[in-house]
C-alpha cells in the first residue's frame, strides 16, 4: 500500500477529480494548503506597501491505494493537474504501514478498497 | 423659479443613486468566485470615473440639449450653459438636474459589466464603457427623457425603463455574445462566493432606488411621492412571489433568489413608478416575478454566459414595466394619461413602440461597438489568466489576502518589474 500525496493548482482540482473518477480511484482527502515550490514570486501592492507573495495557494490530495492502483492514481493526478507552466505541483508516494476502516475494523487492503453497492 | 424644497430632495436623491453604484458592486462581487471579487467590484467603480467624465464632456448635452428626434446637440458640452438657473420645466437648478442624470448614466454603465465579469480584461472594459455611456446610454436617454422621438410620440417612462433597464439588459446580452463564455462555463459549477454581499448589495440598491424613482419627478410633488411609495410596495410583492416560485420549484426559499427578486421588483416599478396607482404597483410587483424567474432559470441552460443575468433582472423587468404602463396607467393618479385598461388604447401602442425600439438599438449598437473595441485590443486574457483570477492578474491584489508568506519589498531595492524581485529578508 502507498499513500499518494498530490499538490496541485487549486483551479485544476475539478480536472483532477474527473481524472480520479475515470481511474476508479474513489477514496481521498482534499485540503487547501499554502506552499512554495520554486516558482516565481508574485508582487502585490496595497496602498504604499508592496509585498512579494512567497507562498501560493495549492490543493493537497491524499490518496491511500493498494499497489495495483499506484500508477493509475499518479497518472490521473498528472493528467488532471498538468498545464506545462511552472507551478503545476508535485506528487509524493510514501509507503503505508497500516490502514484501518473505522466502521468495520477491516485493515489494510480490505480497508482501501471502496465498498461498492 | 427654483424651489428650495424640491432642490433639497434632488440633492439627496442624487447621492442616493450614487450609493447604488457601490451597492451594485457589492451585489455583483458576491455573485462571482472569490478570485474575481475585486475585478468585478472595480468594473462598477470604473463606471464612477469613466461615465461621470463622458457625461460631463458630451453625454449630457447629447441627451438633454434640444428636442431633435434622434440625438441632442452639443450646446451643453462640458456643462456649457448649465448653471444655477432652473432647467426648463423643472424647479431645480440646472446643475442639480445634470448631476442627478449623471448618476443614472453611471449606474447603467456599471450594470452592463455584469455580462462580462470573470473574463473581460480591465483596459478594454474602460474603453468600452466610455464609448457605451455616450453612444448607447445618452442616445436612449435622449429618446425617452430628453425630448427625443419616443417622448414625442407619447411613451411614458418615469425613471428609465428605456435607457437604464432595457438599455443595460439588452446591451448585456450583446456583450456576453461578443466577449464569449468563461472557459469553465457549462463544464464546472461556477458558484457565488458570498451570499451575504449579494443581499447587502441588493438592500443598498433598494435603498438607493428611493432616490432613483423618487427623484425622477424632479420635485417633491405628487408624482415623486407616488413613485417613492410604489418603490416600497412593488419589490415587496416581487419578493413574496419569488419565495413562492422558489418553494414550488425546490421546496426551499433561497437567499440569492431573494436578492434577485428585490432588484427585479425595483426595476419593474422604475418606468411605471409615477404613473400607476399603488394597488396596480403591487400587482406589477407580483406579475413581473414570473417572466424574470423563467429567464433566470432558462438562461444557464443555454450557451450564452450572460453571467449575472442582467438581461433577466433588468432587460425583461424593464420591458414588462414599460408595457404595464400601457395597460394600467391611470390619469387620476398621474394627471398625464390613462392606459388601455381605462380606455386609452393609444398609450399601449406608444409603450410597445418603446419596448421594441430600445432593445433593438441597445443590442445592435453594443454588438457593433464591442466588435470594434475587440478589433483594437483583445477583450479577454488567456485561459491561464482566467484560471488564476482577474484580481491578481489585473489589479495585483487579492480580496481576501492573508498576509501569510508575504515579504515586504524595501523601497531601496527599486524593483519595478513586478515579477522577480531580489529581497533582503
Amino acid at each position: 500500500m502507498k499513500l499518494v500525496i498530490g499538490i496541485v493548482r487549486p483551479d485544476k482540482v475539478n480536472d483532477v477529480l474527473e481524472a480520479l473518477y475515470r481511474a476508479e480511484v474513489r477514496g481521498f482527502s482534499l485540503s487547501r494548503v499554502q506552499g512554495h515550490g520554486g516558482e516565481l514570486d508574485r508582487v502585490e501592492t496595497y496602498r504604499g506597501t508592496r509585498v512579494q507573495m512567497g507562498l501560493s495557494e495549492k490543493a493537497r490530495f491524499e490518496i491511500a491505494v493498494s499497489e495495483d492502483f499506484v500508477d493509475a492514481t499518479i497518472d490521473a493526478l498528472c493528467e488532471g493537474a498538468q498545464t506545462g507552466e511552472v507551478g503545476d505541483g508535485k506528487i509524493f508516494v510514501v509507503p503505508l504501514e497500516r490502514v484501518v476502516r473505522i466502521r468495520t475494523g477491516e485493515s489494510d487492503r480490505g480497508a482501501v478498497t471502496p465498498v461498492l453497492k | 423659479m427654483v424651489d428650495t424644497g424640491d432642490t433639497a430632495w434632488m440633492l439627496v436623491s442624487t447621492a442616493l443613486v450614487l450609493l447604488m453604484v457601490i451597492g451594485l458592486g457589492l451585489f455583483y462581487a458576491g455573485l462571482v468566485r472569490s478570485k474575481n471579487t475585486l475585478n468585478t467590484f472595480m468594473m462598477c467603480v470604473a463606471a464612477l470615473a469613466v461615465a461621470t467624465i463622458t457625461w460631463a464632456l458630451v453625454g449630457y448635452s447629447l441627451a438633454f440639449d434640444g428636442d431633435a428626434k434622434i440625438i441632442g446637440g452639443l450646446d451643453h458640452a462640458l456643462l456649457n450653459g448649465v448653471g444655477f438657473e432652473p432647467r426648463d420645466g423643472t424647479t431645480i437648478p440646472h446643475l442639480v438636474f445634470f448631476a442627478f442624470q449623471a448618476t443614472f448614466c453611471i449606474i447603467t454603465t456599471a450594470l452592463v459589466s455584469g455580462a462580462v465579469v470573470e473574463r473581460m480584461r480591465f483596459a478594454p472594459f474602460l474603453v468600452f464603457s466610455a464609448l457605451w455611456s455616450v453612444l448607447v446610454y445618452a442616445v436612449l436617454a435622449h429618446w425617452a427623457f430628453g425630448g427625443g422621438w419616443l417622448q414625442q410620440q407619447g411613451t411614458l417612462d418615469f425613471a428609465g425603463g428605456v435607457p437604464v433597464e432595457m438599455g443595460s439588459g439588452f446591451s448585456a446580452l450583446a456583450a456576453a455574445l461578443v466577449v464569449g463564455a468563461r472557459k469553465d462555463y457549462g463544464r464546472q459549477a461556477l458558484l457565488p462566493h458570498n451570499a451575504v454581499y449579494v443581499l447587502l448589495g441588493a438592500g443598498l440598491l433598494w435603498f438607493g432606488w428611493f432616490g432613483f424613482n423618487g427623484g425622477s419627478g424632479f420635485s417633491t410633488g405628487n408624482a415623486s411621492v407616488l413613485a417613492f411609495t410604489n418603490t416600497l410596495l412593488t419589490p415587496a410583492c416581487t419578493l413574496l412571489v419569488w419565495f413562492l416560485l422558489d418553494l414550488a420549484r425546490g421546496r426551499q426559499v433561497t437567499a440569492i433568489g431573494a436578492a434577485t427578486a428585490i432588484v427585479v421588483g425595483c426595476v419593474g416599478i422604475t418606468p411605471a413608478g409615477g404613473f400607476i396607482s399603488p394597488a396596480w404597483a403591487m400587482v406589477l410587483g407580483a406579475l413581473v416575478a414570473l417572466p424574470c424567474y423563467a429567464v433566470v432559470m432558462w438562461r444557464p441552460r443555454t450557451r450564452v454566459d450572460e453571467t449575472l443575468d442582467v438581461l433577466a433582472a433588468h432587460g425583461v423587468a424593464g420591458f414588462f414595466g414599460i408595457i404595464f404602463i400601457g395597460f394600467f396607467a391611470s390619469e387620476s393618479w398621474n394627471g398625464v394619461a390613462d392606459g388601455a385598461a381605462f380606455g386609452n388604447l393609444d398609450q399601449l401602442g406608444s409603450q410597445m413602440v418603446a419596448a421594441l425600439a430600445a432593445p433593438v438599438y441597445a443590442f445592435a449598437a453594443t454588438y457593433v461597438l464591442l466588435k470594434l473595441v475587440g478589433a483594437l485590443m483583445p477583450l479577454r486574457g488567456s485561459a491561464t489568466e482566467e484560471a488564476i483570477g482577474m484580481d491578481i492578474i489585473h489589479h495585483g491584489e487579492e480580496a481576501y489576502a492573508t498576509g501569510e508568506g508575504a515579504l515586504l519589498i524595501r523601497a531601496e531595492t527599486g524593483a519595478e518589474d513586478g515579477r522577480k524581485v531580489p529581497v533582503e529578508v
